[in-house]
C-alpha cells in the first residue's frame, strides 16, 4: 500500500533502530564516562568542602574555647586584680597607721628629747649665768682687792726704799 | 613585516574569489536533467533518487545519511572514550568542557522538567539532541551517494526524511509512554495516550523545520547566480541555527511531556458533603 509522503514503515522502523542503537552506544560511550566523571569531581569538591566545613567548625569550636578560655582567664585576672587591690589597699591601710603610730612615736619622742634638752639647756645656761654672775662678783670683789694689795705692795716696795 | 604579510594574504584571497566568479560566469551551464518543481518534489517525497542499501533494499537518501552520521557519531565518542576521557582532569580542557556541557545540560534538562524520574530520558535527551543536532549539520557536508537510477546525490539531513522525523516523533513517543508506564502504570499511559496528537506533532514540526532548510538550499543551488555568497547566510540560518534549535526543541517538549507522564499522582483529599441548607447559609 502506498502511504502519501512516500511514509515507508520499513525505512521508519530502520530509522528507529538507527536511533536505539546509537542512544545506546553512546550513553556507554559518551554519557556514562563523562557523567562518572562530573559525579566523581563532584564528590572530591564535596568532600573537599566537607573538610573544609569541618576544619572550619573545629576552628570555630576551637576559636570558642580559646574565647571561653580567655574571657575565664580574663574574669580570673579580674579577681586576682580586685583581690590584690584590695589587698595593696589593706596593707596600705595598715602600713599608714603604722607610719602614723610610729610617726606619733616619734613626734612623742622627740617632744621629750626636746623637753629634755630645753631642760637641760635651760639649766645649763641657769648655771653658765650663775657662773657669769659669781665670776662677774668675783671679777668685782677680786679687782678692788687686788687693787688695795697692788697699792699695799707698792706702799711696802716705796717703804723699803726709803729707809 | 606584519602588513606586508596581510597584504599579500588579501592580494591571493582576492585573486582566488575572482579567479572563482570569472570560473562560474565563463563555465558552460551544467547538464540540468530535471526542472525546479522536480527538484523540490523529489527533496520532499524523495520518489525517484532511491539509494540501494548493501543491494538488500532501495531506501530514501535520508536513511543513510542516518547511518552515516551515526557511524561519525559513534566514531568520534569512541575515540573521545579512547583517547580523550581518560586524561580528564579536575581543570578541564576545552574538548573536556564541551562534553561535560553537553552532558550537564541535558542532565539539568531532565532533573529540571522530570524531577520525579530522571532514570532513562536524560539518556535519551543527551542521545536525540546530539543526533538532531549531527545530523543536521551533516548536510553542510554535502556528502556525495549515487542513485539506483546513477545519478549522484548529496546526502541531506536525515530528518528532512518524513520516515526519519516520523522516527524521531515515534520514538519520543514510545518513551514518554514507556516512562508512564513504569511510573504510573494505567494511569500513566493513560496520560500519555491523551497527547495523541503528540508523535505527530513532534514528527511533523522537525520535517518541516528541516525540510525548509533543504528546500531552501536546493533553490539557492538549482539557480547559477544565487550559488554565491548567499549559501553562507542560509547555511547558517537553516542549517547551524536549525541544528541548534531543533534539538533544542525536542529535548524540551520530550523532557516536559516525560514528567507531566511520570508525575506521582496525588490524591485529593474529599471533601465533606454538605446539606442543602448549609450550602445555602454558606451562600
Amino acid at each position: 500500500m502506498n502511504m502519501p509522503l512516500n511514509i515507508d514503515w520499513q525505512q521508519i522502523l530502520l530509522h528507529m533502530l538507527n536511533l536505539a542503537l546509537l542512544i545506546a552506544i553512546l550513553y556507554f560511550l559518551l554519557y556514562k564516562p563523562v557523567k562518572a566523571f562530573m559525579e566523581k569531581r563532584q564528590a572530591t569538591y564535596r568532600a573537599a568542602d566537607d573538610r573544609a566545613a569541618q576544619v572550619q567548625a573545629e576552628a570555630e569550636q576551637r576559636k570558642a574555647e580559646y574565647e571561653a578560655r580567655l574571657a575565664a582567664a580574663q574574669e580570673e585576672i579580674r579577681a586576682q586584680k580586685t583581690a590584690a587591690e584590695q589587698e595593696t589597699a589593706a596593707e596600705a591601710e595598715q602600713r599608714l597607721a603604722k607610719a602614723a603610730a610610729e610617726a606619733e612615736g616619734l613626734v612623742t619622742r622627740a617632744r621629750v628629747q626636746a623637753q629634755q634638752e630645753y631642760d637641760s639647756m635651760i639649766g645649763k645656761a641657769n648655771e653658765e649665768i650663775a657662773g657669769m654672775v659669781a665670776d662677774a662678783a668675783d671679777r668685782l670683789i677680786f679687782a678692788d682687792a687686788s687693787q688695795a694689795y697692788e697699792s699695799f705692795l707698792g706702799e711696802v716696795e716705796s717703804g723699803g726704799k726709803d729707809e | 613585516m606584519e602588513k606586508r604579510r596581510r597584504v599579500i594574504s588579501l592580494i591571493v584571497f582576492g585573486t582566488v574569489i575572482l579567479g572563482l566568479i570569472v570560473g562560474i560566469c565563463l563555465a558552460p551551464p551544467g547538464d540540468q536533467s530535471e526542472s525546479i518543481q522536480e527538484v523540490m518534489q523529489d527533496a520532499v517525497l524523495h520518489e525517484s533518487a532511491k539509494i540501494s542499501l548493501f543491494g538488500l533494499l532501495d531506501v530514501n537518501p535520508g536513511l543513510i545519511a542516518a547511518y552515516c552520521v551515526t557511524a561519525l557519531l559513534l566514531v568520534l565518542a569512541l575515540l573521545i572514550r579512547i583517547f580523550a576521557i581518560p586524561r580528564f582532569t579536575l581543570i578541564p580542557g576545552k574538548l573536556q568542557i564541551l562534553l561535560e556541557t553537553a552532558v550537564g545540560y541535558f542532565d539539568g534538562l531532565a532533573q529540571q522538567n522530570t524531577p520525579h524520574s530522571v532514570g532513562f530520558v536524560n539518556v535519551y535527551l543527551f542521545g536525540a539532541g546530539v543526533y538532531i543536532f549531527a545530523s543536521t549539520l551533516f548536510e553542510l557536508l554535502g556528502v556525495q551517494a549515487v542513485t539506483t537510477a546513477g545519478h549522484p546525490v548529496s546526502l541531506p539531513a536525515p530528518l528532512s526524511d518524513i520516515n526519519g522525523a516520523i522516527a524521531m516523533g515515534v520514538t519520543s513517543y514510545l518513551v514518554i509512554l514507556g516512562g508512564g508506564l513504569v511510573k504510573n502504570k494505567v494511569r500513566g499511559v493513560a496520560n500519555t495516550l491523551k497527547e495523541f496528537s503528540l508523535p505527530i506533532s513532534m514528527s511533523f514540526r522537525l520535517f518541516g523545520a528541516l525540510l525548509s532548510g533543504a528546500l531552501v538550499t536546493e533553490l539557492v543551488y538549482y539557480y547559477t547566480a544565487t550559488s554565491v555568497v548567499i549559501p553562507v547566510i542560509v547555511a547558517v540560518m537553516f542549517t547551524a541555527l536549525h541544528a541548534l534549535i531543533q534539538a533544542y526543541v525536542l529535548t524540551m517538549l520530550v523532557s516536559v511531556f516525560y514528567g507531566e507522564v511520570t508525575e506521582p499522582h496525588v490524591k485529593k483529599p474529599k471533601q465533606p458533603k454538605q446539606s442543602g441548607r448549609k450550602r445555602r447559609a454558606k451562600a
